[in-house]
């Protein structure tokens, strides 16, 4: 190592051991590992390239930091080999390992006062001979605090840097290793959104470079946003791997973490959105209900009121727009009607006796008053809004028999169907 | 101390860059203290029941320099307090750069009387201070101190065995200290260790199970002790009046040896502060290294208490109050806190013998070193590590 290598160059230089070029950088193979003789994992496969960001997604306990301690070396796998670079990590000391894979871990409270400079540097170790010298090092831990943009802390003590900022420090730390496959365990955890997507985009950035990572991460969203692929852990093995789009449904996403979630696209990144629902009324909300609306407010409505064991039917709603795609994932025959135009009779028609067969009614988003009308005369309406006032509705519809408002969290969506509903039965009785 | 300041300030600025400035800090403050260090011999060495002049002292001290030129590792068996048998022992043969002409009896008192017993205070305070240090960052725990792993009870029950059953050991008390010391602390590591892995906190708690049994062996030994029970009580708290150049050369190399290889891991120590499992991801091989630290600091501290007793504290205020003043890089904290630890100790010893009547230096140190650490826990200076 010497002051100009630059990170690429020590990538190259980390052998690759005649394993051919486009061999995935961490190839994990048929890997089982636990504590002592109880297996959290077994049969576990995966790889991540060169360039790739890799989510690990999964419950609690499924395994996620296990398979990332086996990846970095703290734990050795009781059947299996871990390839990072074409060697067995496990076969190398935790000197030559550190120096393939850097490690960001999930807490990353320092109890000492380091300073960040020092911190920093603290990555260099794999580099530094106990009598020797790092030519490296000032060089390394110059690019690590300017990436990840925590120069300005430099001299400051670890001890007094906010949660977000400390997390960047570590991140630095695990850059200054100057290690191909980086291995992040919850990174953003304890972060606010704003530093949640500032690390995930660095870490992206970095992979776009030649890096290889895997992050766990719990927030879903987060992982459909900025990984490549996913991983689904589960039940002591690999559910699922896949692109995001692919990977995150509904279906899956209740069979993985025992849960009914809305999965729907963000309407922002387009990237797969999910938001569990209430435990209670998980596959319990036996009733028909109507849904015509638009938007992503309509989308969320739908995905919530089918997870949630809802018969449900949709329209009127745009063509082409994320209600009527979210519809049809569902597996559910929209009534549809061109976007900017008036709807005309005959599909019309169709959402009337739709809306007509339904216990309850939902209105999804800005609509026109055309819509509005049809259920005029229902006798159980929810009104789903985005939270800002909805201009398209009419003024005159305090004669309908029942009436709720909600606003497009699908929890609260499928909690109000249910009370309205349940009132009109305590109201007929 | 003002002299190491400015140099580092100087330095600092004139180097920029993280381990350059680090090694000139180290090299600052341990000159600093150095300086104070001296300041303390010599002003010890001057006060007693005859009072002596600084430039008296200064001469008699320079001429009982040694340097040793040679190194012949025979089996030799000379009164060495802390070796084994079975070891060859470097034999050194010194000489002495300076020799200034001065009065016999003042040369006499300082070279025979009072420089023995402050060179042994020196290197315990020096070996009691590193191996705090150590002991501190490796536990990550503040309460820790060298005999957490029962190296002083160990060294108590060896001593005490010794002095209460009259026995005749090839080393004397001290021999027995030294083996007592080292028995009891890998017992300790033997039984908090399982499958090559030696958790941090299954340590701690077998040193305060291990030290509570050899305690009340220690306490049953006092009472079978009869007449020897004041020499055993003396031993117990700690004492240097017994010191001899003997003492020093048998503990000075120990000290240094083990003060040598504790400062070569003072990076890896850095490392482990943030947990096993991060030092694992930045390539220290953590159990290796978690023995080394433990088998090193445990030699150092059972050769200080082996000729001295067991002397509380130095190790546990010492790192706390230069961690305050040079912040907790150990390659800075650790030569930093073995010097002051040597000119605390000094300093202690010294107040101990000028009373009235000469007090073991165990019950000066814990009588200044409580109330004084007491303040800066109070004043929050010191809330943890």
């Amino acid at each position: 190592m010497s002051d100009d290598t630059s990170p690429g160059e020590t990538q190259a230089s980390v052998g690759n051991d005649g394993d051919p070029p486009n061999a995935p950088l961490v190839d994990v193979r048929d890997v089982a590992v636990g504590y002592g003789d109880d297996p959290v994992l077994t049969g576990v496969s995966l790889a991540v390239e060169r360039g790739e960001f890799v989510g690990l997604v999964g419950p609690n306990g499924a395994g996620k930091t296990t398979l990332l301690q086996a990846i970095n070396g703290i734990i050795t796998p009781s059947a299996g080999t871990v390839l990072v670079d074409g060697t067995d990590v496990h076969g190398l000391s935790s000197r030559a390992a550190s120096r393939r894979v850097a490690t960001v871990p999930q807490d990353t409270t320092v109890a000492f006062d380091f300073s960040v400079a020092d911190i920093v540097e603290m990555g260099r170790t794999p580099y530094t001979g106990r009598f020797g010298r790092d030519t490296g090092a000032d060089a390394a831990v110059e690019r690590a605090l300017e990436r990840t943009e925590t120069a300005q802390f430099r001299n400051r003590s670890v001890g007094s840097l906010s949660g977000g900022e400390r997390q960047r420090v570590v991140l630095a730390r695990a850059l200054a290793q100057e290690t191909p496959a980086l291995v992040l365990d919850e990174p953003t955890a304890s972060l606010d959104i704003n530093h949640q997507a500032r690390t995930l985009a660095l870490v992206r950035d970095l992979t776009r470079e030649g890096k290889a990572a895997l992050a766990a991460i719990h927030d879903l969203d987060l992982a459909a946003r900025f990984c490549d692929r996913l991983v689904v852990l589960a039940g002591g093995g690999v559910r699922a791997v896949g692109p995001p789009a692919e990977v995150l449904t509904g279906e899956r996403v209740r069979a993985t973490f025992d849960t009914a979630a809305a999965v729907v696209p963000s309407p922002v990144t387009g990237a797969a959105t999910v938001t569990p629902l209430l435990d209670d009324s998980r596959g319990g909300l036996d009733r028909r209900v109507h849904v015509a609306g638009a938007g992503n407010a309509a989308a969320r409505t739908v995905a919530a009121l089918a997870a949630a064991g809802a018969t449900v039917s949709v329209g009127v709603v745009p063509e082409g727009g994320l209600a009527t795609s979210v519809a049809r994932e569902h597996g559910l025959d929209p009534v549809v009607a061109s976007p900017f135009e008036p709807v005309d009779a005959a599909t019309e028609a169709a959402a009337r006796d739709r809306f007509a067969d339904a216990d309850v009614a939902v209105i999804a988003g800005s609509v026109p008053p055309s819509v509005h009308a049809l259920v005029r005369d229902h006798p159980v309406v929810v009104r789903v809004t985005d939270g800002t006032p909805d201009s398209g509705g009419p003024a005159d519809g305090t004669d309908v028999n029942r009436r709720a408002d909600a606003t497009a969290s699908p929890a609260t969506v499928v909690e109000t169907v249910e009370r309205v509903a349940g009132e009109q039965v305590s109201a007929d009785d | 101390m003002g002299t190491g300041t400015e140099t580092e300030s100087t330095a600092a600025s004139a180097l920029p860059g993280g381990v350059r400035s680090t090694t000139v800090r180290a090299v600052a403050w341990s000159a600093g203290l150095g300086v104070v260090l001296v300041a303390v011999v010599l002003a010890s060495a001057a006060i007693g029941p005859v009072s002596l002049s600084l430039s008296v002292v200064a001469k008699a001290s320079l001429n009982a320099v040694a340097i040793p030129t040679g190194v012949s590792p025979t089996a030799a068996t000379v009164g060495l307090g802390d070796a084994s048998a079975t070891l060859p022992v470097p034999d050194l043969s010194y000489t002495y750069p300076f020799a200034f002409q001065m009065d016999g009896t003042a040369e006499t008192i300082v070279r025979r009387v009072r420089l023995p017993r402050i060179a042994l205070g020196v290197v315990v305070g020096f070996a009691l201070a590193s191996a705090g240090t150590v002991m501190q960052g490796f536990f990550r725990n503040p309460m820790a101190d060298p005999s957490i792993v029962g190296v002083s009870s160990g060294a108590a029950v060896g001593a005490v065995a010794t002095i209460a059953l009259g026995l005749s050991l090839p080393f004397g008390i001290q021999g027995a200290a030294f083996v007592g010391a080292l028995v009891a602390a890998f017992a300790v590591y033997l039984v908090a260790t399982e499958d090559g892995r030696t958790p941090v906190a299954t340590l701690l708690l077998a040193g305060v199970a291990v030290q509570t049994f050899l305690g009340a062996v220690v306490s049953y030994l006092l009472l079978h002790a009869g007449e020897s029970i004041e020499q055993a009580l003396f031993w117990l708290m700690g004492r240097l009046h017994t010191a001899t150049w003997t003492d020093v050369e048998a503990t000075l190399p120990v000290a240094t040896l083990c003060f040598v290889v504790l400062l070569a891991y003072a990076r890896d120590l850095n490392v482990l502060l943030l947990g096993e499992e991060d030092a694992h991801t930045l390539g220290i091989e953590v159990e290796r290294t978690k023995r080394v630290l433990l088998a090193v600091s445990s030699v150092a501290t059972a050769a200080a208490v082996a000729v001295a007793g067991v002397i509380g504290f130095v190790g546990l205020i010492i790192p706390h109050m230069l961690r305050l003043v040079v912040g907790p890089d150990h390659r800075v904290l650790l030569p930093t806190s073995a010097i002051a630890g040597g000119a605390f100790l000094v300093a202690t010893d010294t107040l101990a013998r000028v009373g009235p009547a000469e007090l073991p230096v165990g019950i000066v140190t814990a009588a200044l070193g409580a109330p004084f650490f007491l303040y800066l826990l109070v004043t929050r200076e010191v809330h943890s590590l």
